[in-house]
C-alpha cells in the first residue's frame, strides 16, 4: 500500500508532503528517538507523539515511509517547514497511537 | 589511503536542533556517489547517533567520514568529560542524559548500542578530562 492509500483508509490530515506514492512496508511505534533508530525498518510508517524537530532528522535517516502524529500532535511551523524541505511525509490523527496501530496493523 | 574521499564536519556543541545535520549531508553524499541503501542507512543512523552524543556529552567535536570502494570509516572526535567506563557505557539503557534531552527523545541509552549493531567495527578510545575518539567501520558488501 502507499503512503497516500494508507493516509486515506485512516484518515489522516497532512502536515507535510514528500513522496506520497512511496509503499509502506510495516510499522513501528515509539518516541524514544534511538529506540526509533535502532528497531524501526526503511519503509515503515512511524507513529508517535514527538513533534520537535529532531523527528525530521530521525525520519530522514531511518528511511521510514511516513511519520504519523497521534493524539492530535502538530508540529510548530518552522519543524513542518524543515520537513517539507526534506520532503518527509507527516501526518497527524486525532486518534491514539494504540488505535492508529492496531487500524495500520489490519491494513498492511 | 589516498584514494580516499574525505568528508569533514564541525559539530556545534550549543545547537541541539541542527544536530543530524552532518549525518543527513553525509546521507545525500552516499546516496549520489551511488552506495546501497542499506549501507547508506547504517552509515547515517551510526554517525547521528554520536553527533548526537558529542552535543549532548561533550559540548561538540568533530566528525570526519572517510568514503572508500568498500567500506567507509566514521571518526568521531571530541574534548568533553571523557567516559569513565566504557563497558557500562556500552550497555543498552545506561544514560547521564539530563532530564531537558530526554523530553526531547534522546537519552535512552541506546545510542552506542546503535552505533555498534549498525557497523562491522566500533573502537572507543576515552580519557576522562581529555575527550572521546569513536572510530566506525562499514563494510560496503
Ligand atoms: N562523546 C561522549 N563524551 C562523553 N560521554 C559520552 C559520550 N558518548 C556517550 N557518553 C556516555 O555514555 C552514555 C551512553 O551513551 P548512549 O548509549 O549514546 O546513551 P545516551 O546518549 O542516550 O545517554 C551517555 O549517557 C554518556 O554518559
Ligand atoms: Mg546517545
Amino acid at each position: 500500500m502507499t503512503v497516500s492509500e494508507m493516509a486515506s483508509a485512516l484518515d489522516l490530515t497532512p502536515v507535510s508532503l514528500g513522496d506520497t506514492q512511496r509503499e509502506v512496508t510495516g510499522g513501528y511505534t515509539g518516541d524514544l528517538l534511538s529506540w526509533v533508530m535502532g528497531r524501526a525498518q526503511s519503509g515503515d510508517a512511524w507513529v508517535t507523539i514527538m513533534s520537535n524537530a529532531n523527528i525530521v532528522a530521525v525520519a530522514t535517516l531511518a528511511d521510514t515511509a511516513a511519520v504519523i502524529l497521534a493524539e492530535g500532535v502538530l508540529l510548530e511551523p518552522e519543524v513542518a517547514e524543515l520537513a517539507r524541505s526534506k520532503g518527509i511525509n507527516v501526518y497527524t490523527s486525532p486518534l491514539s497511537a494504540f488505535v492508529l496501530c492496531g487500524k495500520l496493523a489490519a491494513l498492511l | 589511503m589516498g584514494d580516499e574521499l574525505r568528508f569533514h564536519f564541525n559539530i556545534d556543541g550549543d545547537n541541539f536542533t541542527s544536530a543530524g545535520e552532518a549525518s543527513v549531508e553525509v546521507k545525500k553524499k552516499l546516496r549520489q556517489l551511488g552506495f546501497p541503501p542499506d549501507v547508506i542507512r547504517r552509515v547515517s543512523i551510526a554517525m547521528y547517533e554520536g553527533e548526537i552524543n558529542m552535543v549532548i556529552h561533550a559540548r561538540g567535536g568533530d566528525a570526519d567520514v572517510l568514503v572508500y570502494p568498500d567500506r567507509i570509516v566514521i571518526i568521531l572526535e571530541d574534548h568533553g568529560p571523557g567516559i569513565e567506563d566504557i563497558d557500562l557505557a556500552m550497555q543498552e539503557g545506561y544514560s547521564t542524559a539530563p532530564d531537558s534531552v530526554r523530553a526531547l527523545g534522546f537519552g535512552a541509552g541506546m545510542g552506542l548500542p546503535n552505533m555498534k549493531r549498525y557497523t562491522e567495527e566500533m573502537h572507543v578510545e576515552s580519557t576522562l578530562g581529555v575527550g572521546t575518539k569513536i572510530t566506525m567501520v562499514v563494510n560496503v558488501q
